[in-house]
C-alpha cells in the first residue's frame, strides 16, 4: 500500500504535462486529447528549444569543417550517438547509425545486408503483426535474390504462434524480422526467446522497437538481436530522425547502403574506399538538428523518472481497457497477456472512420484505419481499428473523456 | 429527384438545412441520417470498377445516363461519408453532362464539411467528385 501512496505522491502529472506545450491547445474548441501516441509522441519544451537553439547559434555542417561552429555541431551530433548507445545499451558507438527513421533502418538493412548475405532459396521470417515498413523491404529483397519470405502466424488474441515460429525455423533461415510490439494490437512480443531460436538455426534477428522505446528500457545487448531499428519521434523525439543499431562485425560486413559524401574513405574515378563505422552508413549531410534535439530528449528521459512512468502507463492502460469496454458493443482486437501503450477495437455496428470523426469532433486524437498493417487486418477479417494509444503525459480523466466521446459516437451512429 | 430545381438551387437547399443546426451534433445526426436513408447500392453494383477506394473506407459509385441526363447511384461502408455522398447525389444527380461540368460544389464548404473533402486519402470524397465529373465528361462526349 505504502508503495501506491508515494506513487501517487511523487509522480506529478501536471508538471510532467507543462513540459508538453502542444498538450494546451483547443481542437474544436475543446481541450485536445491526445490519443496517437503510436503514430507520434509529442515533444518536451527542452526538444523544441533545442532545435531553435541549434539553428540560432551553432549551424554548421559536421565532421569535416574545421572552425568553431563545425566543431560545436559535430560535437552535439555525436554526443547524442553516445546516449543513443547508453540508451540501448548498446556494446559501442559504432553500432549507433542515424537514420531518417524505423522505415529506412529496415530498408538499410534489408537493402545492405541482403545484398551480402541473402542468396536464391534463403528464407525470411516475419510475422503478421508487423507494420507494412516490416514486410515490404523484405519483399523487395526477396523478390531480387529468389529468396522465399515467411510469415509467423498468430492467435486469435493477437499472440504469435511460438510452435509454427520454431516449426519455420530451418538451415534455410537466414533472417527473423519481427516487431518488439505491435503497433496495431499493442502485443509484446518475446523477441529474446524469437532471438536465441533464430540464433540457434544459424539466422540473424532484426527488431522493429519503434513501440517498444516508447515504453520499455531497452538493452540490445541483452536481447542479443543482431540489429534493432527504432525512431526518434515516438519517443517523444523530432521527426525525421532515426536510429539503426547493429552487431559490429555485421555492419563491417555489410556493404554501404548509399554513396556520396560522408560515407567514403577515398575517392578516385577507377576506386572508392569507405568510411570505417558508423559513417559508411551515413551517407551526405545528415538530419545534424533533428539529431542533435533528439539528444535534448534523451536527456529529459533521464531526467523524469521512468519507473513511475512505466506504472502509470501501466495502469492507465488497464484502465483504459476495462473503460472502453463498458461503453458496451465493444470488441477488442488485441488481447494478448503482454501489452503496451495500445487499446485497439470495434465499435459493432459502426465503421472506425465514423467513429474517429465523431471523436474529432470531440476534440479526442485516436487514429482509424488500417494502421499499415493491412496483412493484420485481413487476418481479423476487419477494415480497420479505432486505436486509442498512450504516452506518460495522459490521464485518467483523458479516458474518461474518451469513454463519454464513445458513448456519443456510438448513440449517433448506431 | 430534383430535376426541376437548378443544382445551385439544391446547394442552396441544403445549406439552409444546415443553417437551422447550432451545434456539431445537429450537423452531424442529419448527415448520418442521410447516410442511413441513401438507397442502398444493389450487390451487383459493388464490383472492383465502381470502387473509388480511400485508404479507410471504400465508395461504390454507379452512372446511368437517360434522356440527356446523369442519375448517380453510391454507397459507402462508412456513414458519415454515405450522408456526404447522399448530398452529392441530391445535387448533381438527374442533370445533364454541361451542368454537372458547370457545378463548383461549394455548399461541402459553406456547410462546413471541407475537412472531408480534405482526407481524400482516408474517404475518397473528392475522389468521388472528381469520378462524377470523369462520367459528365465521357457521356458529353458520346452525346455530341
Amino acid at each position: 500500500m505504502e508503495a501506491v501512496t508515494n506513487t501517487i505522491q511523487t509522480f506529478d502529472i501536471a508538471s510532467l504535462r507543462s513540459e508538453f506545450p502542444v498538450l494546451n491547445v483547443q481542437v474544436n474548441n475543446k481541450p485536445l486529447v491526445y490519443l496517437d501516441n503510436a503514430a507520434t509522441a509529442q515533444k518536451p519544451k527542452a526538444v523544441i528549444e533545442s532545435l531553435e537553439e541549434y539553428y540560432r547559434n551553432y549551424n554548421a555542417n559536421i565532421h569535416r569543417g574545421i572552425h568553431s561552429l563545425a566543431e560545436k555541431a559535430t560535437a552535439a551530433y555525436e554526443a547524442t550517438r553516445t546516449q543513443v548507445q547508453h540508451f540501448l545499451n548498446a556494446g559501442s558507438r559504432e553500432e549507433i547509425i542515424f537514420t531518417r527513421g524505423t522505415t529506412e533502418s529496415v530498408n538499410l538493412v534489408a537493402a545492405a545486408w541482403g545484398k551480402q548475405f541473402l542468396n536464391e532459396g534463403d528464407e525470411v521470417i516475419i510475422s503478421t503483426m508487423e507494420h507494412h515498413s516490416n514486410i515490404v523491404p523484405w519483399q523487395i529483397i526477396c523478390e531480387e535474390k529468389k529468396a522465399i519470405l515467411k510469415v509467423i502466424p498468430i492467435s486469435d488474441e493477437g499472440e504469435l504462434d511460438m510452435d509454427a515460429y520454431h516449426q519455420l525455423l530451418s538451415p534455410k533461415t537466414k533472417m527473423v524480422a519481427v516487431t518488439h510490439i505491435s503497433n496495431s494490437l499493442g502485443t509484446i512480443n518475446p523477441v529474446k526467446e524469437i532471438t536465441a531460436a533464430a540464433h540457434k538455426a544459424g539466422a540473424v534477428v532484426l527488431i522493429d522497437g519503434a513501440q517498444s522505446t516508447p515504453h520499455m528500457t531497452i538493452n540490445v545487448q541483452d536481447l542479443d538481436c543482431d540489429f534493432f531499428a527504432f525512431s526518434a519521434h515516438k519517443v517523444y523525439g523530432p521527426t525525421g530522425a532515426g536510429v539503426l543499431y547493429g552487431k559490429k562485425a555485421l555492419l563491417e560486413a555489410m556493404p554501404p547502403y548509399q554513396g556520396g559524401g560522408e560515407m567514403i574513405g577515398g575517392v578516385t574515378f577507377e576506386k572508392t574506399t569507405y568510411n570505417e563505422l558508423p559513417y559508411k552508413f551515413e551517407a551526405g549531410t545528415p538530419n545534424i538538428a533533428d539529431v542533435i534535439a533528439f539528444g535534448a530528449t534523451l536527456s529529459f528521459l533521464k531526467s523524469v523518472d521512468l519507473k513511475l512512468i512505466r506504472e502509470h502507463e501501466k495502469a492507465l492502460l488497464q484502465y483504459a481497457t476495462e473503460q472502453i469496454q463498458s461503453v458496451g458493443d465493444i470488441r477488442l482486437i488485441g488481447t494478448a497477456k503482454q501489452k503496451a501503450g495500445v487499446v485497439s477495437f470495434l465499435i459493432e455496428g459502426a465503421h472506425p472512420q465514423d467513429v474517429g470523426v465523431l471523436l474529432d469532433q470531440q476534440g479526442i486524437a485516436v487514429r482509424t484505419g488500417h494502421h499499415c498493417t493491412q496483412p493484420l487486418m485481413d487476418r481479423f477479417g476487419i477494415p480497420g481499428t479505432v486505436r486509442a494509444s498512450f504516452a506518460m503525459y495522459n490521464t485518467f480523466e483523458e479516458v474518461d473523456r474518451l469513454v463519454a466521446g464513445l458513448q456519443k459516437a456510438k448513440k449517433m451512429l448506431i | 429527384m430534383s430535376v426541376s430545381k437548378t443544382i445551385e438551387e439544391v446547394e442552396q437547399e441544403i445549406v439552409e438545412d444546415f443553417s437551422l443546426f447550432d451545434t456539431w451534433e445537429e450537423k452531424y445526426e442529419y448527415i448520418i441520417d442521410m447516410g442511413k436513408k441513401l438507397q442502398p447500392l444493389d450487390d451487383v453494383h459493388k464490383k472492383e470498377e465502381n470502387i473509388i477506394k480511400g485508404c479507410q473506407s471504400t465508395v461504390w459509385l454507379v452512372a446511368d445516363y437517360r434522356d440527356g441526363k446523369i442519375h448517380f447511384s453510391a454507397d459507402s461502408d462508412a456513414v458519415i461519408v454515405k450522408g456526404l455522398i447522399s448530398m452529392l447525389i441530391r445535387v448533381l444527380s438527374g442533370h445533364t453532362p454541361a451542368e454537372i461540368l458547370d457545378a463548383k460544389i461549394e455548399f461541402i464548404n459553406t456547410i462546413g464539411m471541407m475537412q472531408h473533402l480534405a482526407q481524400t486519402r482516408s474517404n475518397g470524397l473528392l475522389s468521388m467528385i472528381k469520378q462524377m465529373k470523369n462520367y459528365a465528361l465521357a457521356y458529353q462526349a458520346v452525346s455530341s
